[in-house]
């Protein structure tokens, strides 16, 4: 097992470095700079261009470029070129909201995933399986920004209520509890669109590990002595089939993360998938590496958790 | 009773037309193609229904549904339906492509993997697992925002991140009929390792890999439009459905129609695409049926 977790680990910090590499490269051959001016404005003095590229370590050739702005960001003076302030500051601000958007979405994926799974492996091959299966495929078809769109169109034109950022303003909340409902409910909506897609794969994993269960042996000899269905349905095939939830946390998180940069941008939702659009509009290389490593951080994370748990779930895991 | 024996695939087929809800799908789909390929000619020819979609008017700018613009009109008073039309053919086509290069790659690294397994095998597999477990969609964004948006760099970077599950699900199958008789056959009679590869093996893997492709276009077409709906995608004049939502976005409030209308394609199609891939699916997998 620690061997195992050991060789991910490694496999995954190259393939972070990698990563890490390849964007950096592209970002700085691109066209386009990332000058707060236009390059060739006249009105900037060529000596105050070159303080700012030398701050910026723009003035070196790209492989001593990366390797400084490496350096910068593990020692924590990696500056944004937009605001002049820590990187890992203005991440560490928007980080908070992006992981409970994400993980208030895995938590909602996991649990209709799984209700959803079940109903249609109880139902499996009549009407109400294929009605729950038709609708997990609508979830899966129908393109994230355009229900927030719709959702936002509905809710400002029908209720004049908008749901934008992370709380309502201009409001005094009278105790605490009633900001922490205010902020649930700015979480609430763009939380389910997000996690729609992911109810929607998950219950098609759930069912089909729990269909291919049931033709089990061991389903065959607990029904055959005699035990009501309900048990052998819960407690000797659900307990098996258990793993695609499990698979789901680490497998979850990348399609989430990429989700949340539209529905933070469309939410108005001050995360790091906006602060990461946003970067990359205005060319702020330093942000986008230190964004770029944070994520794949985070990935990491997320898949070494649910390795974890497998193993503490299937204990032929461990044995190997 | 027909005498001669059905390849895998002939099999596949006749099941899954013994599926209605596969064989709608496959209708609404072959609708939109018809469409997107009759648009595409006319075009070419100069010819266009029911407006030229780039034509702007802004006498008639931001129209609601009405019997002239029957799906209203943009904030340049360009036809909304002329766009979707114009539109489809680009759409679908992006969703193709990226599907037809995400397939090369994936079949070409699950061949040689499960072909020739050993080190090679397990280098690739282990790419395979990193980009899977990878953010993709942020390293797309980063992609285009540097190369700019341009189509074929779109549909190029679509497929360039979509071919991990074909390459696992090719390498599966190459590693169980790798082992199988005719192979072994065709190894004892002197043949290469090529025409094994593409004569012998993959039209056997042929019916679980067409399944993947029809699930590839869906999922282009998506990541497509999100890009496009971020101002990443295909750019202006150009008309996807996307870039209308995109551009129709600014005045969300006032004009619904420019969001629902493209949307409602983009989610017919891909629902299409799914349901007939999951009908194609079943018919693929006999031994899921089998009670």
């Amino acid at each position: 097992m620690i061997p195992f977790i050991i060789r991910r680990l490694l496999i995954s910090a190259g393939l972070v470095f990698g990563i890490s590499v390849i964007s950096f490269f592209m970002m700085t051959l691109a066209p386009g700079s990332p000058y707060p001016w236009g390059e060739l404005n006249p009105k900037i003095p060529p000596s105050y261009k070159e303080v700012f590229r030398k701050k910026f370590h723009l003035d070196q050739p790209i492989h001593v470029q990366y390797w400084l702005n490496m350096r910068d960001l593990f020692t924590g003076q990696l500056k944004s070129i937009k605001d002049d302030r820590p990187v890992l500051q203005r991440i560490g601000e928007r980080l908070p909201a992006t992981l409970a958007l994400n993980a208030f979405s895995i938590v909602l994926s996991l649990t209709f995933g799984l209700l959803i799974g079940i109903f249609c492996a109880r139902h499996y091959g009549r009407p109400p399986d294929l009605i729950a299966s038709v609708v997990a495929f609508v979830f899966i078809a129908l393109p994230g920004f355009w229900v927030a769109s719709l959702a936002l169109m509905g809710l400002v034109k029908g209720f004049h209520i908008p749901v934008l950022g992370l709380q309502s303003y201009g409001i005094d909340f009278p105790n605490a509890a009633s900001q922490l409902l205010d902020r649930f409910w700015h979480l609430a909506l763009p939380a389910i669109i997000l996690s729609m897609g992911g109810i929607a794969v998950q219950s098609r994993y759930i069912r089909a590990t729990m269909v291919e269960t049931l033709r089990e042996d061991y389903i065959r000899t607990a029904r055959a002595k005699g035990l009501p269905e309900d048990i052998v349905f819960y407690k000797h095939a659900l307990r098996n089939s258990i793993r695609p939830l499990i698979t789901g946390i680490g497998a979850l998180l990348p399609a989430m993360l990429g989700g949340s940069i539209i529905i933070e941008t469309i939410f108005a939702f001050p995360g790091m998938g906006r602060l990461g659009y946003e970067a990359m509009l205005e060319r702020d290389y330093p942000t986008l590496v230190a964004l770029n490593f944070i994520v794949a951080g985070l990935v990491l994370i997320g898949n070494l958790l649910s390795d974890i748990l497998y193993a503490v779930v299937d204990p032929r895991v461990r044995v190997e | 009773m027909s005498s001669e024996p059905l390849t895998p695939f002939q099999a596949m087929l006749r099941r899954f037309l013994k599926k209605r809800v596969g064989v709608i799908s496959l209708v609404v789909i072959g609708l939109f193609f018809m469409t997107a390929i009759v648009v595409g000619l006319c075009s070419l020819g100069g010819f266009h229904f029911p407006f030229d979609p780039n034509a702007t008017n802004l006498e008639r700018k931001l129209l609601a549904p009405n019997s002239i613009n029957w799906l209203g009109t943009d904030n340049l008073g360009r036809d909304v339906l002329s766009r979707m039309l114009a539109g489809s053919t680009i759409s679908l086509s992006v969703g193709f492509v990226a599907m037809a290069v995400a397939l090369s790659i994936g079949i070409t690294v699950g061949a040689v993997s499960g072909y020739f397994r050993g080190w090679l095998d397990n280098v690739l597999m282990r790419i395979v697992d990193a980009l899977m477990c990878f953010p993709t969609f942020f390293l797309v964004l980063s992609a285009i925002a540097i190369l700019g948006p341009n189509l074929w760099i779109i549909i190029i970077v679509i497929g360039l991140i979509s071919w991990t599950g074909t390459a696992r699900l090719v390498r599966a199958e190459f590693l169980t009929l790798r082992e199988s008789e005719y192979v072994r056959a065709a190894k004892a009679l002197g043949q290469r390792n090529g025409p094994i590869i593409f004569r012998h093996i993959l039209p056997n893997a042929a019916a679980p890999i067409f399944v993947t492709a029809i699930v590839g276009i869906p999922d282009a077409i998506l990541i497509e439009s999100s890009l496009s709906f971020l101002n990443f995608g295909v750019p202006p004049p150009q008309a996807t459905w996307g870039n209308i939502i995109s551009d129709g976005k600014s005045y969300m409030l006032d004009a619904w129609w420019l969001i629902v209308f493209p949307g409602l394609a983009i989610f017919t199609v891909s629902l299409a695409f799914y349901l007939a891939g999951d009908a194609m699916r079943q018919a693929a997998n006999t031994r899921s049926e089998r009670k």
